[in-house]
């Protein structure tokens, strides 16, 4: 060993402040966040017997029951678009977000076994888990691609916004994922929370229903329509749908509204999760 | 070479009792709110322990150090700081260089995944470049000795060979600075000798160890150093041989022997004085590690003082936990409701192999008279051993690795009745005759 190289000093100390984000940190144990993200996503499919099928399986199952009690019984609105396309396009991104938030909410305490044996950022543990709901996205988009196809809709110029979509979709789960894993520590009561907020999530944000069918509410309020953003998901899926199927929506302003709440919940849920997670190892 | 590897300065680390483990709910936190304007004033602080308390030493480039103490010494926790699992309450520590810390063997092992895919997750876990895992691959596969069943999920795999496998990714991992934790205790006896080997090389190789260990074989083997901890303090911090040495012969906790030189304070009144307890195997030397299948004989060495008196030597076994496992009172017919005259004796249990379960035991050492009953002395932690079970022993284990629980592990003998299905012999015997 050549005692000439200078050897990297760490301090250990008890935490006085509210710790920075270190954000280098997390760049340093990039692997690591990889090797976890194909453990997640290896195992996923390893242990079904549909493996990646599940992938397709599950938005396109749910398209379906919604197209027939939503679009043909309630005969709601779609933009002018097959409501199957419409409520596949939407449930696509949809099942990414709340994948990646259910999965992320219970990774922590899940990984008692590594946190109370091992140190690394334990960021990359939640972010990992939503990560790894991108692999379920890929394999799902090309069903989209053959549906659109079958009703011969082609995407305009707006698809280049598809990947700003699903990064904000990926910023919002990540977000909510930071908060919900660190609190799932301390209250265990987060898990039964969880089923229950995604449920109701659905419900506010337009995947069986267009934006437009809300916006004349606010509007007879004197709110702005763009307040709906507020919901990091209603900019995504409305945007989504603007994008690869060519809606005849404006989104932007909603886009941009949720851009703002998306990053604020990805910011907020780092520093608690950075605050809170020194005690990880003594609680979890 | 006196670079400096490890400051520790004045760390402590304190625990609420019950603090592991211990999660909140909010019904619990709305509850407590709620009904805190009406107990104002009968607040129970939580009771708090400090795992750690001041603790300050130095470890220089290339010295391996061994921390010894007994359960709960701090020892555990020590490491946990060092590899920034868990943070100090206080003090400060100053590591350079790259640490590697194995806490456990195979930590993040996922039992889907085959050999092959899990020296690569385990491998980024502790902190190896996917680039230096390629390097070194056929290394790691080799001293494993699992190279034909790379491919196969390791749920498959044997005890022996998964465990081989965890440590040979953790022996190739290459930091400045190796933490190791009780890593030694798993496997057979060909395995915890390989184990030990790669250890001493790592030590050879310059790199700075901090080993922790119940073993005090292992420690003087590998370490320079030793530091003794106790109740969260430093007792002793010196050569290696000398620490474990001290500790031996201290009350701290794992003993093999005890003597009491000064007959005037040992336990005892003016009838009878305890003078020595040993474990002893088989071939009569003193351990403090029996193979679960070994039988074992503690034994107490006394002086009776005065003439004529009935006395009953008794022992009683302690786990872990302090749960008392057994009693036995002395029943050599020899000696047996007759009175003794003055001298010195030496009484012996033989415990046999295959009846205490797996880990340390702590012996009390006491001698009685009944009827009535006087107690002449009871030292309750007279002397300590650790029983191994391993895969390389019969016992009641078998071929399981996991943990078992239990208070004591008999070998019984098994029966079993087969008969092919159809034949009318597979019936139960008792059924037979209806």
């Amino acid at each position: 060993m050549n005692s000439a190289e200078p050897l990297p000093l760490v301090v250990i100390e008890p935490t006085r402040r509210a710790a920075a984000l270190r954000l280098g940190e997390l760049w340093a144990y990039r692997e690591l966040l990889y090797v976890l993200v194909w453990r997640d996503v290896k195992v996923r499919y390893k242990q079904t017997a549909l493996g990646a099928a599940w992938a397709i399986l599950q938005p396109l199952m749910t398209a379906a029951v919604f197209t027939i009690f939503f679009g043909r019984l309630a005969g709601i609105a779609s933009d002018g678009l097959p409501y199957p396309l419409f409520s596949y396009t939407g449930l696509l991104v949809w099942t990414f977000f709340s994948q990646g938030l259910s999965q992320s909410s219970n990774s922590v305490v899940g990984s008692a076994q590594l946190i109370t044996k091992v140190y690394f950022p334990r960021l990359v543990i939640p972010i990992a888990a939503v990560l790894s709901g991108l692999v379920d996205l890929a394999v799902a988009l090309p069903v989209l691609a053959a549906m659109m196809w079958y009703y011969g809709i082609w995407p305009g110029v707006a698809v280049l916004a598809m990947p700003f979509l699903a990064l904000l979709a990926l910023v919002a789960a990540t977000g909510v994922g930071l908060w919900l894993s660190a609190l799932n520590v301390e209250y265990r009561d987060v898990r039964y929370v969880v089923p229950f907020l995604v449920q109701l999530w659905l419900f506010v944000t337009p995947v069986i229903y267009p934006a437009n069918i809300l916006a004349p509410r606010l509007q007879r309020l004197g709110l702005p329509a763009w307040l709906w953003g507020v919901n990091p998901m209603a900019g995504v899926v409305e945007g989504f749908r603007w994008a690869v199927l060519d809606a005849p929506t404006s989104p932007g302003p909603l886009i941009a509204a949720s851009t703002v709440t998306g990053l604020a919940l990805l910011l907020s849920g780092a520093w608690y999760f950075r605050r809170v997670e020194r005690s990880f190892a003594d609680v979890v | 070479m006196t670079e400096l590897a490890i400051r520790v300065q004045g760390l402590s680390k304190l625990y609420r009792i019950g603090e592991r483990q211990r999660y909140k709910s909010l019904r619990e936190i709305i509850m407590r709110t709620l009904a805190a304007p009406f107990r104002a004033g009968e607040r129970h602080p939580p009771e708090t322990i400090w795992a750690l308390d001041d603790v300050s030493f130095e470890v220089m480039r290339g010295e391996v150090l061994g921390v010894i103490g007994r359960n709960g010494a701090g020892k555990s926790t020590l490491l946990k700081i060092l590899s920034r699992i868990t943070e100090p309450t206080r003090g400060r520590v100053e590591v350079y260089g790259r640490v590697g810390s194995l806490l456990e063997v195979g930590t993040g092992f996922h039992p889907e995944l085959t050999g092959r895919e899990n020296i690569y997750l385990n491998g980024a876990i502790l902190g190896m470049k996917r680039a230096e895992i390629e390097r070194k691959f056929d290394e790691i596969v080799a001293f494993a000795e699992v190279e034909r069943f790379l491919d196969t999920p390791v749920k498959h795999f044997s005890t022996g060979m998964y465990l081989r496998l965890a440590f040979a990714v953790a022996a190739h991992l290459e930091p400045e600075i190796l933490l190791v934790d009780e890593v030694l205790a798993v496997g057979d006896a060909s395995f915890q000798k390989k184990c030990l080997g790669k250890m001493e090389q790592v030590g050879q190789e310059g790199r700075t160890v901090v080993f922790v260990s119940h073993s005090m074989s292992a420690v003087t083997r590998l370490c320079g150093r030793g530091l003794l901890l106790d109740a969260g303090r430093v007792m002793l911090d010196g050569l290696a041989d000398q620490v474990a040495a001290t500790y031996m012969r201290s009350d701290l906790g794992t003993t093999a022997a005890r003597r009491w030189d000064d007959a005037s304070k040992a336990p005892g009144d003016e009838s009878v004085r305890l003078r020595a307890v040993r474990i002893r195997t088989r071939e009569g030397t003193v351990t403090d590690v029996v193979d679960i299948d070994d039988p074992v004989a503690v034994e107490m060495e006394y002086d009776v003082l005065r003439p004529g008196e009935v006395l009953v030597p008794n022992l009683h076994f302690f786990n872990e936990e302090g749960t008392c496992v057994f009693v036995l009172h002395d029943s050599d017919p020899v000696w047996r409701r007759r009175g003794r005259p003055v001298g010195r004796y030496i009484s012996k249990a033989w415990i046999p192999g295959n009846l205490l379960a797996e880990g340390t035991l702590v012996v009390g050492a006491a001698v009685s008279k009944h009827n009535p009953l006087v107690i002449h002395f009871f030292e309750r932690d007279a002397v300590a051993f650790q029983v191994v079970d391993n895969s390389a022993t019969v016992s009641a284990r078998g071929d399981y690795a996991g943990f078992m629980p239990g208070l004591v592990r008999p070998l019984v003998p098994w029966e079993t009745d087969f008969a092919p299905i159809g034949d009318p012999r597979g019936v139960a015997p008792e059924e037979r005759g209806r």
